[in-house]
């Protein structure tokens, strides 16, 4: 990996400041949290930000508030914190989960739940170093006019990798984000869409401050994930259910969300209204599972074979759904990932 | 609090606590007396290490160094048509550019594959082939430069895998070797294997892939080059093999030895990965040299992927003969191997893909056929196991196939066939201790291996499989009759010992071996000691850290100048105390009488008084290999002065759904001789299991190729370490380690080599196990949950429940030389040799690293 290249820094002390910074700057000017992700891709020249503004000493960044009528959590928290606060055991296991199961214990130090919802997309024609690219022509994302994934497409297929985002679309939360000109709230599900390049709608000049979360009374909820070392990789599948049990355990409601198959989360819509006034035993799992493995399209552009990773899919999302009833997943969390992680 | 700041510094300060006790004689010592051989002990270069003041070669700043960056080929196969600098060459801060006409002299590290230029003059052959250096003030200034550099390049054709490489004549990726584009053909037969087939009651035929794989130090390689006050050239480097790079630098640069100086930096691993002359090492000499300024390279990790030299991917197809008993009538192999687009150690691997057959097994008949193609990939050169571990994996995965039609368990198969100890075998390999058969008997005991294979419940398994490996290459890369490892022992007047050898510190332990026999013949504390290592203008040649080499050859190198100098120091003692010099004792520091320990005196006075009689006290030891009796062509590689044996049990859990594989626990026996530092020794064994479980299950120097219409580029798939997947500490499993202690007379205090063998029996062991927890054989490695997916379909669907590939293409193989094993009256040398009038070893130069 190169050395980075030269950018100018900018450290604001408020939101207000930052707002006006990248109101500024433009979108040659980027946002920086841990830098885990940002850092990384600047060495290879994907991403060449003119200035580099942290988030660092905005202390409205950094807090957690979690009551009884809502919750919110600041975008500077990072995914240590959020994986040992044992207030996200109640429902929010899966947020808990999804934080704990990123990358290694350095990276979750100084990673933030802000930067992993914005997670650039990821592909394997692309998370590669200036030489590399170049010796492939670049590709549609950075540079290059083609997508190798599949060269006829006018869209870029670069991967959704966060591992938070599918969890908290479970959990139905929502972001904030504020600009210069105003503030907006918008439910997480509908901060993505369908391009590896815009795969995001927060806008350059927009900060993303925190994430909301209404009350959970009676969810459950998990999160699994398909990597090839349990130690620190990307998910190249993930799932993340939550559902609303009543006494009887039947399903009064439910969120089953596929990650890492598509340029975003995708919603399990069909699976999830078909869980609903079932109780989850076999069958029903096996039919939710095989409803929600439908709409994984995973191309090959990550580790592991692309039909391998669709034909697991199904079995992924009766994990998580087994873990919601209360089966014990211990030995499978172990299989998966060679190391106990707490959850 | 106190407590435990004192016991903090007494195991920080061992030489302290050692002081204290008072030294008598044979009390405090392991068995046979021995104080700190066999004693688990601290590493001497470890405070270094785990406190961050180990300097590696990107450690070194100097006044006014400059950086250098490398403009690498993006195409895998072509022809420069020109190179125009002066864009780059006007950039501010650039000082200098490079290219392939300044350095233009081939060179390689065999004498027969000086097939590489430090820049390339008009042919690249794989994406990453350099083409012209920039130094500048600023790394990132070079880096920015090399966009400015404008090439023009005439694409060529490529060739992707051996089997495009056997029909495509034209056009060559080298102008030498066989024929088009195959590089080396090799053909031996040892006995008539025909007829072992025919004495056979079952006949085995196999097929086998093994995926190339990298080595992944964590020290990507680095060098810093300086033109001394006295017009002569200094290099630091992250290199294996300090000796060979010498060489190679005075062939490019075109200047006396004498006038080059090679420091090897302590490696932050090499694994086999800097044992060749680089091309970056060549460039900043050079470059330092024109400008009189330091200059500076740190490869970058895809830089790293680019040198690669690791893994050959090895196509191979086993035929062998079995009595109803488990006796081996006769074996067959060939492999054929993707080389990347240089020759490396390409022709010493070739070999090594089948010279240690023969060295587990009792295999009567034995013939072995080999083809080394070249491919426009980074070439491939020696990886930990060197070429042995492909076939390994292949001729262990078949014995469990050969075992379980005979009914035999596997264990019990083995133990019935291991080849004894000072045997020459079938391909004259004069071998040692063998100790197979312990290993066998300790890992089926730990492991419960009884109560296990083919008893677990279904998705669990267990599997076996056995190895050995060479403890030093027995012949030098170029032909010499000089030793292989010279040690220089000073002795100062305070007490002190230095120690200069030109053995190379990767991390494996080398600096501690030495330390550790020096000091247990002087009786003194291995931090008593300084080493001088891997420096070619200080200490004596030692040819470098590979083939695991070092213990046993510098090993036994300092043995010799360590008695040497025992020798004058007791003779002076015994004239002052006036007892026979075979009643004085070396410990604690101290030279005493052994019937009277409170006469006697320091270890300095001791020196002092050697001193005062003989003049300034220093000795000197070497190493020379035992000739071996192999004389036919090719038989350079494969001999040893001794082998070490392993074996492996690993238990599996297979999702019968997924194919995910889990590997909970490893047990492992190795035939170490002696153990000279057994915490030393147990590391080398873990990190040969997590290399093994990384080969098995997930790593893969993988390429990809473009469509033609688009671009063609064959590129690596994942120049990355995260995309490269390897194993993390995290990843681990429990591994149980027994050591097998046999003190081999060949090696220094009986130890033979840890660094290698190890790894060798876990990938066969985790195939083994797979099909023992599922029922299906994965005949190629990694073994990975898609192919398992595969198998356990066809398995459903009523096919053979195997995956692997399906056939061995055809070559043109050689007439084989034939040369009769030692039971038919072979004397090592080949009947139909029409090359070789006299059957020495005149002129084969290509041997063995």
């Amino acid at each position: 990996m190169m050395r980075l290249p030269l950018f100018e820094f900018r450290a604001p002390r408020s939101i207000a400041e930052a707002v006006r910074i990248l109101d500024g700057e433009g979108p040659q000017a980027m946002p920086l949290a841990g830098g885990t992700d940002l850092l990384p891709n600047m060495k290879r020249r994907q991403q060449v930000p003119k200035t580099l503004m942290s988030l660092n000493r905005i202390s409205e960044l950094h807090g957690t508030e979690l009551n009884d009528s809502s919750s919110r959590l600041g975008a500077c928290v990072t995914l240590s914190e959020i994986a040992a606060d044992s207030r996200f055991c109640n429902g929010m296991t899966a947020l808990a989960q999804a934080a704990s199961f990123v990358a290694t214990p350095q990276i979750r130090n100084m990673a933030t739940l802000g930067g992993n919802l914005c997670l650039d997309t990821r592909c394997n024609y692309y998370n590669q170093n200036y030489e590399w690219r170049k010796s492939i022509g670049f590709c549609l994302k950075k540079d290059g006019d083609t997508c190798w994934v599949a060269p006829g497409s006018s869209k870029c297929m670069a991967v959704s990798s966060t591992d938070t985002a599918p969890a908290l679309m479970a959990l139905g939360a929502r972001v904030r984000l504020i600009s210069r000109l105003g503030e907006r709230e918008v439910p997480l599900a509908e901060l993505y869409q369908n391009d590896g390049i815009h795969y995001i709608r927060r806008q350059p000049n927009e900060l993303l401050t925190e994430v909301l979360l209404n009350p959970l009374p009676g969810w459950k909820s998990a999160y699994w994930k398909l990597r090839r070392r349990g130690s620190f990789d990307f998910p190249v599948l993930s799932v993340a259910a939550a559902a609303r049990l009543s006494a009887n355990n039947m399903v009064e409601e439910s969120r089953i969300v596929v990650g890492s198959v598509a340029c975003l989360p995708l919603v399990a819509a069909e699976a999830s209204k078909f869980l609903v006034g079932r109780p989850l035993n076999q069958d029903s799992i096996a039919a939710a599972a095989m409803l929600a493995a439908r709409i994984a399209k995973p191309l090959d552009n990550t580790d592991f074979d692309m039909t391998w990773r669709k034909r697991v899919t199904a079995e992924f999302v009766t994990y998580a759904l087994r873990e919601l009833r209360g089966d014990d997943m211990r030995g499978e969390r172990l299989l998966l990932t060679r190391h106990s992680s707490g959850f | 609090m106190l407590r435990i700041a004192s016991r903090w510094l007494r195991e920080m300060m061992p030489e302290q606590k050692e002081k204290s006790k008072p030294p008598v004689a044979g009390s405090d010592s392991n068995r046979e007396g021995l104080r700190v051989i066999g004693t688990p002990r601290r590493r001497v270069d470890g405070r270094a290490k785990v406190t961050g003041q180990t300097r590696f070669a990107d450690d070194i700043f100097l006044p006014r160094m400059t950086h250098c960056k490398l403009l690498r080929s993006p195409y895998p196969h072509a022809s420069i048509r020109k190179i125009d600098a002066s864009r780059a060459l006007a950039h501010p801060g650039v000082y200098l550019v490079l290219t392939g006409k300044d350095l233009p002299i081939q060179y390689g590290i065999l004498p027969v594959s000086q097939d590489e230029q430090a820049l390339c003059m008009d042919h690249v052959r794989h994406v990453g082939d350099p083409i012209a250096a920039v130094i500048a003030r600023e790394e990132l200034t070079a880096f920015e430069a090399l966009d400015l550099i404008d090439v023009d390049y005439e694409i060529l054709p490529t060739i992707s895998n051996p089997e495009e490489a056997l029909v495509t004549r034209e056009p060559r990726i080298h102008e030498y070797g066989e024929e088009g584009n195959i590089h080396k053909l090799v053909a031996l037969e040892f006995g008539n294997v025909e007829h072992g087939f025919v004495e056979a009651d079952e006949i085995f035929e196999d097929t086998f892939f093994y995926q190339g794989s990298t080595h992944l130090p964590i020290e990507q390689h680095a060098s810093v080059a300086i033109k001394d006050p006295d017009g002569k050239l200094t290099i630091w480097s992250s290199t294996q093999t300090p000796h060979y790079l010498h060489r190679a630098l005075a062939k490019v640069l075109e200047m006396p030895p004498a006038h080059i100086r090679v420091i090897a930096t302590p490696n932050g691993g090499g694994f086999g990965g800097k044992s060749d002359p680089f091309n970056h090492e060549i460039v900043v000499a050079k470059a330092a040299l024109l400008l009189d300024r330091p200059v500076k390279i740190c490869l970058t990790r895809e830089e790293v992927f680019y040198c690669h030299r690791g893994r050959h991917p090895v196509l191979m197809k086993f035929k062998t003969g079995v009595k109803k008993d488990g006796a081996i009538t006769g074996m067959h192999l060939q492999t054929l191997i993707d080389g990347g687009a240089y020759g490396s150690y390409g022709v010493a691997s070739t070999y090594y893909t089948g010279a240690l057959q023969t060295t587990t097994y009792h295999i009567p008949r034995y013939r072995f056929e080999g083809c080394r193609t070249f491919t426009n990939k980074p070439p491939c050169g020696p990886k930990r196991g060197h070429g042995t571990p492909q076939p390994r994996f292949g001729q262990e995965v078949q014995l469990d196939k050969i075992a379980e039609k005979l009914q035999i368990d596997p264990a019990d198969l083995r133990l019935r066939i291991t080849e004894a100890p000072n045997t020459v075998t079938a391909n004259f390999l004069r071998l040692g201790t063998v100790n197979l058969s312990e290993c066998i008997r300790r890992v089926v005991r730990i492991s419960d291996w009884k109560n296990k294979f083919r008893k677990l419940p279904e998705g669990r398994g267990v599997g076996l499989a056995c190895s050995a490996y060479l403890s030093g290459a027995g012949l030098p890369i170029y032909w010499n009759k000089m030793p292989h490892s010279g040690v220089q022992l000073k002795f100062d007047r305070g007490g002190g010992v230095s120690i200069f050898c030109g053995a190379t510190e990767i991390g494996q332990g080398s600096d501690d071996v030495l330390a550790g026999i020096v000091a247990e013949v002087l009786g003194i504390d291995p931090f008593d000691i300084r080493l001088f290592t891997g420096d070619t203008d200080l200490g004596p040649v030692d040819l470098g850290s590979y083939s695991s080499r070092v213990t046993l050859m510098a090993g036994n190198a300092a043995l010799q100048a360590a008695e040497r100098g025992k020798a004058l120091l007791a003779e002076a003692v015994a004239l002052k105390l006036e007892v026979p010099r075979e009643r004085l004792r070396f410990a604690g520091r101290r030279v005493f009488d052994s019937t009277a320990p409170e006469s006697g005196v320091s270890f300095a006075e001791a020196i002092c008084l050697a001193e005062a009689r003989f003049g300034t006290v220093g000795t000197v030891g070497s190493y020379t290999p035992p000739k071996s009796p192999a004389l036919y062509k090719g038989g350079g590689v494969g001999p040893s002065p001794t082998y070490s044996y392993s074996a492996a049990v690993v238990q599996v859990e297979v999702n019968p759904v997924t194919g995910w594989v889990h590997v909970p626990r490893v047990w492992i026996a190795h035939d170490i001789g002696r153990a000279l530092n057994p915490t030393l020794v147990r590391g080398q064994v873990e990190g040969s299991v997590y290399m093994g479980l990384g080969e098995a299950l997930m790593e893969e120097q993988e390429f990809r190729r473009l469509p033609k219409r688009l671009s063609h580029a064959l590129v690596h798939k994942f120049p990355s370490m995260l995309e490269y997947k390897s194993p993390t500490s995290l990843d681990m499993p429990e591994v149980v380690t027994e050591l097998v202690e046999d003190p081999d007379p060949r090696g220094p205090f009986g130890a033979k080599e840890v660094g290698q063998g190890p790894l060798l029996p876990i990938m066969p062991a985790v195939a083994n196990a797979v099909y023992d927890a599922v029922g299906v054989r994965i005949d190629e490695v990694p073994i990975t949950p898609e192919k398992l997916m595969k198998a356990l379909a066809e398995k459903k669907a009523g096919r053979e429940a195997r995956f692997g590939p399906d056939h061995f293409p055809r070559v043109n193989w050689p007439e084989a030389l034939r040369i009769p094993p030692p039971w038919e009256g072979g004397d090592g040398n080949a009947v139909n040799d029409v090359h070789r009038e006299k059957p020495r070893l005149s002129k084969e130069k290509v041997l063995a690293p």
